[in-house]
């Protein structure tokens, strides 16, 4: 999509929500050093959420939605849990259909838009809960990987079912007293990064949203990396305040405990010599490009 | 107006696409193109459709009796027929495999039976009420336990109620006419709902039949998702923010409304289709001697057991007409209600333990003690038009006997 097809006709313009005349003006689409410093002073790709206050999960969605690379031609998918409450309220195309379907609605998403816009990039991004992830969708989260379906998937990982009112799930720790698990949960967190590595993604990190600039290098990466080389995988930690009995302000330091050295979420990243290498000239490329247009600010 | 192309579709009227087919109007192709006979398998028949209907995406996954056909599409798409290709994990992820690509706008196919359909199921309500116009054969085989290669309509019944058009096919020439047309009519903005094209498995998949092809240079124009009664998710049209909380976080009559009024619109899609299905297929129903007191009603292959046991019944001086249903969804209720106005006794046989093609007629037809629920067989086992006769004969003879006792 170029940025014109979101303009509004001018004899229209009066009776346009302001949050769609905010979006035509101040939107970052098609900014290719969009990032999440944009973030206070430019319309952001989401408008409102119905997520528990202070929920990680909506600094999440902030932080990737400003660092998505392409938002004017991505698409996203979701999956049922507390990230589907928030997806109407973005502005990106996005689909909801089931439960734990999302990386086959993506393959075959990619594949149509593949195949209907053979000379243009198309990004798919598939973000959903870590029970749609690896439990009821593990099958289908493998398969897209085994068969090298050329999309990101993003998973919040809040180590339990939220959305139902706080489950047990497999990536849930160990010991770990929830519903459905009464005397804790009697098996280790399902090792998914380890498992995407082995699986076919080509690039794997494991971290939590604490740190802004860091979640946007990571998704920025994935998204470009899955757009050429392979299957991306990012798991992250946002977790249900609500469930582990956190108030709206702990969330942060939540995540800040969990990443330190040793624990869950100390930053994790699985990546191949041919991602390394692709990266490593897309970056050589963009210095190059920037070489000339610094010159001529001198 | 009925199957109306847009103008995207008719500006293509003419050209060629990669493989060299002209794209032609779908009249045209169904009506007036020469046809040639070819002798085929009912999975060669579905190749064939598929040859010629510009499809975009197949998704595949092998149980029998369909795995032929779909390992056939493979074929082309090797041919370089068909846009992209591929071998789903279960039918669960096949189906939501097509509707990803359904979303992003492509003209999906695939094909399923039995088991395959079970597994799948969730996805056919979430096809219906994201308007996903993709096309499924259904090749209908058992679906009990112990395992049951063998041809079964039960399947069926589980599809009645999830808003899908359901069409169920006696013949080959049936398939490969209603396939083609059947991407028009699920296409229509005004009906935009998944086709279930069924057919009884090995009877039609399996046995070569006679078949009038059109010309295989000849195709119909691509799917145009801009005329979907909802937006295509490609990015190509503005993103706005689709509401204000989603339906689900509320409980409240705003919420209720939407979910109600969105199925009932849904219904109402698959009702509308008939202005298009009527003048392509014919009518949701055909009829033979309604006249007669004794009728048969069938979909599918029983409708051929049927024909055969009225030929069997017309030697023996006993006039029976035929009424073959076409259309499961929508219901041909007026249809069927005209056709059977006449008639004093209504068999319905089927393949099937249940018996639910009667089942729907004794809640559509008035008088429905008229209507008797069988035979039906199941398991695979055939059903020779001597069962039907004997059936008729057998009814009859009671009714008479039970009516004498009455009367003395
Ligand atoms: C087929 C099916 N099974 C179960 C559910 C119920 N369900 C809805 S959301 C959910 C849990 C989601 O958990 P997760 O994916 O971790 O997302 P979270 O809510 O934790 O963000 C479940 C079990 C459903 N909607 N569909
Ligand atoms: S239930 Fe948990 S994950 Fe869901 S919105 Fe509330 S805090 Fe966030
Ligand atoms: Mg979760």
């Amino acid at each position: 999509m170029s940025k014109e097809k979101i303009q509004i006709c001018p004899e229209f313009s009066d009776i346009m929500p302001p949050e769609y005349r905010d979006l035509v003006e101040q939107s970052t689409y098609g900014n290719e050093d969009r990032g999440w410093k944009d973030i206070g002073n430019s319309k952001e790709l989401i408008e409102a959420h119905s997520l528990c206050a202070g929920c990680p999960e909506s600094m999440a969605f902030r932080y990737i939605l400003a660092s998505l690379p392409n938002p004017e031609d991505t698409v996203m998918v979701g999956s049922t849990g507390c990230t589907s409450l928030v997806f109407p309220m973005v502005a990106v195309h996005n689909i909801h259909s089931l439960f734990g379907n999302q990386n086959a609605v993506a393959s075959g998403l990619k594949r149509a838009l593949t195949v209907r816009f053979p000379d243009r990039i198309k990004d798919v991004v598939v973000l959903a809960g870590d029970g749609a992830t690896v439990d009821i969708g593990l099958d289908m989260t493998l398969q897209a990987w085994f068969r090298q379906e050329k999309f990101t998937t993003i998973c919040f990982d809040n180590e339990l079912y939220a959305n139902t009112g706080g489950q047990e799930s497999g990536l849930m720790r160990k010991g770990f007293v929830a519903k459905m698990a009464p005397t804790g949960k009697k098996f280790d967190k399902v090792r998914l990064p380890e498992i995407a590595r082995e699986s076919g993604c080509c690039y794997v990190v494991n971290l939590t949203v604490s740190k802004p600039s860091l979640v946007e290098k990571v998704i920025k990466n994935a998204v470009l990396l899955a757009r050429e080389v392979g299957p991306t995988y990012i798991q992250l930690y946002t977790p249900c305040i609500l469930e582990i009995g956190k108030n709206s302000m702990e969330g942060l330091q939540e995540m800040r405990d969990s990443e330190k050295p040793g624990e869950r979420f100390n930053y994790k990243e699985y990546i191949t010599d041919e991602a390394k290498q692709y990266l490593a000239d897309l970056d050589a490329r963009k210095k190059a490009a920037a070489i000339p247009a610094a010159q001529l600010t001198e | 107006m009925a199957n109306e192309l847009s103008e995207t579709q008719k500006s293509q009227i003419g050209k060629q696409n990669k493989k060299g087919q002209t794209y032609t109007d779908p009249n045209h192709l169904f009506f007036k193109a020469p046809r040639t006979a070819a002798f085929y398998t009912g999975s060669e028949v579905i190749k064939e459709a598929i040859r010629r209907a510009n499809v975009d995406v197949m998704v595949a996954y092998p149980i029998t009796p369909q795995s032929e056909a779909a390992a056939l599409i493979g074929e082309l798409y090797a041919e370089g027929y068909i846009g992209d290709y591929l071998r789903g994990e279960s039918e669960f992820a096949v189906m939501g495999q097509c509707a990803g690509a359904a979303f992003g706008g492509a003209r999906v196919f695939t094909t399923t039976a039995g088991p395959g359909t079970m597994r799948a199921m969730e996805n056919f309500p979430m096809w219906v009420g994201s308007r996903l116009p993709i096309q499924m054969i259904v090749t209908c085989r058992g679906i009990n336990s112990p395992l049951s290669i063998q041809p079964d309509t039960l399947e069926m019944y589980f599809l009645l109620g999830t808003g899908m058009l359901m069409w169920h096919a006696e013949t080959a020439q049936d398939f490969f006419d209603w396939m083609l047309m059947g991407f028009i009519v699920s296409e229509q903005p005004d009906v935009h709902l998944p086709l279930a094209l069924c057919c009884d498995g090995f009877f039609v998949t399996h046995t070569k039949d006679t078949v009038m092809l059109t010309p295989p240079d000849m195709c119909l124009p691509s799917y145009d998702p801009y005329r979907s009664p909802v937006v295509c998710m490609d990015m190509e049209s503005p993103p706005v923010r689709m509401m204000r909380d989603p339906f689900i976080m509320k409980s409240n009559y705003i919420s209720y409304m939407t979910h109600a009024s969105w199925q009932e619109e849904t219904r109402a899609a698959c009702e509308r289709s008939r202005k298009h299905t009527i003048p392509l297929i014919g009518g949701l129903i055909e009829t033979e001697n309604v006249d007669a007191e004794i009728l048969i009603v069938a979909s599918g292959t029983a409708v051929s057991q049927g024909r055969e046991a009225i030929r069997l019944m017309e030697d023996e001086g006993l006039r029976v007409g035929l009424v073959k249903i076409k259309s499961l969804r929508p219901f041909p209720f007026e249809e069927l209600r005209e056709a059977t106005k006449n008639a004093k006794h209504i068999f319905v046989p089927e393949f099937n333990v249940i018996g639910w093609l009667a089942t729907e007629l004794k809640a559509a037809l008035p008088d429905n003690h008229r209507i008797i629920a069988g035979p039906h067989v199941a398991g695979g086992m055939t059903m020779p038009a001597e069962v039907i006769v004997e059936e008729i004969q057998k009814t009859l003879g009671k009714r008479v006997a039970t009516l004498a006792a009455r009367g003395s």
